[in-house]
């Protein structure tokens, strides 16, 4: 059990810096999911904390004690590869207990702790097999055990489900979580998926080339996102992003996305916008915060009317795409009253969860 | 496409035959087997025709009867070889050089191959271009500079390593380490990175890395290279012939040649004996490891 911290952590490869910065507290017994798109740095990150990868600058603490120059095997630490990375040549039982072995655990306390991992992944009958003779999931559950039985201080995990079919990945992924509620270990996971971020962490940690964007619990990181790039990358459909202008209006402010579209800003938010009245920001408002418009509209909600390009019925609900000055803009409404595509629908957008950003700094106000 | 040639398909594709997937492998087949029956024949017939004069006397070998039939079979041939003490040191010497020459090799080249696969150093790469570069070297060309080398060092130091068996362990290794050692890089490059990287957060070092992980995993590949070490060094005959001339320092293929020569005079049916004899051995490794070589082995290490 240990908290980890990372200090000012820079990684460059042969110049081309692949971590520029990085400062992240985690807590004890706290599961953090790393997430980015591919070469945001994520992995590398990880693989600094596990010793694989040296460290260019910064310092990296596991519990009290900086691990800068301490090898892997001294870190107590265990990690779950994306492929598995099972000794092919061991059985199940050998694969999970070489650790143990390694370190001249005694032969009775090894088998126990191999079985109470087994039992806790459900692997008991397998431990005789190798493991070419276990599905995809089998070997994941494998991997997992075998840093389970280490009991280390810090679990990490490099995307541990992008193999998976997506069926496995989904019960993989509530495994993972069952798992993590039994064997509470400080956890840090690596992913792109934002689902399994969302799903798995205790907080979120956003990167964006070499840097982290944002850290949050996935509500805050969801609801609250602090740049364009965090409001983009989480949630699916994507963040709706549109090139607005601020005016004023009469007393209030609103957002002139088109000749033909003006939104009023709720009254709440009119303090913190007003210092940007006439200029150019970017309006983000999410697929689902544009809903059909039956009805009475509440307060901070802005009624207009659009004709529909695409109508995309999911079955729960039904997307409904239409465009502003030329950008395609997404909106998530009941089956029931969804109109056909090329037929105008009213639509309501909520302005109470809309987002301003500035162009230039990418920050949302 | 145009609207005739759309309409015209149809017809047309009842007129097509296509040839079923069975049709296309039982005539894949066919050529296999017709290949590899002349393969067989190419490459057996001297055998068979080695072990027909081996059963014949010197008298039947040289009469002009059927060389492909054996009408007074006869063991003397066999008898005569084995207890033959000249005949059983050459198969001693040949025995030790190529046990000692594959034991020496695998050594040197698993430890040289693991470094240049896995522990990235400062001209790792060239080092294992240089290597194969080395085997490019046929052994023709480098026995000279081998042969001044011994004789250098014997003027220096007096050491004499001319016309001992025993060199020959020196020697064969500049042609078997090159080759083993680019294949076992080849092999051991094959291997995951995740799999040392698990290995070393698991605790292993190194060396534990290599013997418990590397070398297994890899055995096939090993073992690949122990049957190339084993028939580059048995079968060797330049270095011999080069580096040993007394009778009982030879090995067996130079020792069959200038024993079983004499002047003018083939004693043809001991020589085919001898050939026949020394082939064994290489026969049964094979035949053994084949058993050990399980391919695939690395199969479900990672996802596939």
């Amino acid at each position: 059990m240990a908290q980890v911290a990372l200090r000012n952590i820079v990684k460059t490869f042969d110049r081309t810096p692949a971590v520029q910065g990085i400062d992240l507290d985690i807590a004890d017994r706290e599961f953090v999911v790393l997430v980015g798109p591919s070469g945001c740095g994520k992995s590398t990150t990880l693989r600094m904390i596990a010793g694989l990868e040296e460290v260019t600058s910064g310092d990296i603490y596991i519990g009290d004690q900086i691990v800068n120059d301490v090898p892997p095997k001294d870190r107590d630490i265990a990690m779950v590869f994306q492929n598995y990375a099972l000794y092919p040549h061991m059985t199940v039982f050998e694969n999970m207990s070489f650790g143990l072995r390694l370190k001249k655990f005694p032969k009775p306390e090894i088998k126990e702790r191999v079985q109470v991992a087994a039992r806790i992944l459900d692997i008991t009958e397998l431990l005789d097999r190798r493991p070419k003779q276990l599905s995809g999931g089998q070997r994941q559950r494998v991997a997992m055990g075998r840093a389970i039985v280490r009991n280390p201080k810090v679990f990490l995990f490099d995307e541990p489900l992008s193999n998976l079919d997506a069926k496995l990945r989904v019960q993989m992924r509530t495994e993972i979580k069952k798992i993590h509620q039994k064997v509470t270990t400080t956890t840090v996971y690596v992913t792109h998926d934002q689902v399994e971020a969302m799903t798995l962490a205790d907080r979120v940690v956003i990167m964006n080339a070499g840097r982290i964007d944002q850290i949050g619990t996935p509500y805050e990181v969801y609801h609250s996102p602090q740049t364009r790039f965090v409001a983009g990358f989480i949630g699916s459909p994507a963040m709706n992003m549109l090139p607005c202008r601020l005016v004023e209006n009469g007393s209030g402010l609103s957002v002139r996305l088109s000749d033909w579209l003006s939104l009023p800003v709720p009254p709440s938010r009119v303090a913190r916008y007003r210092p940007r009245v006439g200029s150019e920001l970017t309006f983000g408002l999410r697929p689902e915060h544009i809903i059909e418009g039956r009805g009475e509209v509440p307060p901070g909600a802005a009624p207009f009317e659009a004709r529909l390009d695409v109508v995309e019925p999911m079955g729960m609900e039904t997307m409904v795409y239409f465009v502003v000055d030329g950008v395609e803009v997404c909106g998530r409404v009941n089956p029931a009253a969804a109109g056909a595509a090329g037929e105008s629908m009213r639509l309501v957008a909520d302005l109470n969860q809309m987002h301003l950003i500035d162009p230039r700094t990418e920050l949302v106000i | 496409m145009t609207t005739a040639t759309a309409e015209a398909a149809p017809s047309q594709g009842r007129l097509v035959r296509y040839s079923s997937i069975s049709r296309g492998r039982r005539r894949t087949l066919y050529w296999s087997y017709f290949f590899l029956i002349v393969f067989v024949i190419f490459f057996l017939t001297p055998p068979v025709y080695m072990f027909i004069t081996s059963l014949k006397s010197s008298a039947e070998i040289s009469a002009a009867t059927n060389p492909w039939w054996v009408y007074h079979p006869t063991l003397s041939n066999y008898i005569d070889l084995l207890t033959s003490n000249q005949y059983l040191i050459f198969f001693r010497n040949s025995a030790l050089v190529s046990v000692c020459v594959v034991s020496l090799t695998m050594f040197i080249s698993v430890l040289a191959a693991f470094s240049l696969a896995r522990m990235k150093f400062w001209g790792s790469a060239t080092l294992a271009t240089g290597v194969f570069l080395t085997y490019l070297i046929p052994d023709t060309l480098l026995f000279i500079p081998l042969f001044k080398t011994f004789a250098f060092i014997h003027d220096k130091t007096g050491i004499e390593l001319i016309n001992h068996w025993w060199v020959l362990i020196i020697l064969l290794p500049t042609l078997t380490v090159p080759f083993c050692t680019w294949i076992m890089i080849g092999y051991f490059a094959s291997i995951p990175k995740e799999l040392d990287e698990a290995a070393l957060i698991d605790g292993a070092g190194y060396i534990q890395m290599l013997t418990r992980i590397f070398i297994p995993v890899a055995l096939p590949g090993i073992i690949a290279a122990t049957i190339f070490c084993f028939t580059v060094s048995w079968a060797n005959f330049l270095y011999p012939l080069a580096f040993t001339t007394s009778a009982d320092q030879l090995t067996l293929p130079v020792g069959i040649v200038t024993t079983l020569i004499r002047g003018d005079v083939y004693a043809w049916g001991q020589i085919m004996t001898g050939a026949l004899l020394g082939a064994a051995p290489p026969l049964i490794i094979y035949a053994f490891l084949m058993d050990y070589y399980i391919a695939g082995l690395t199969a479900g290490a990672t996802k596939g």
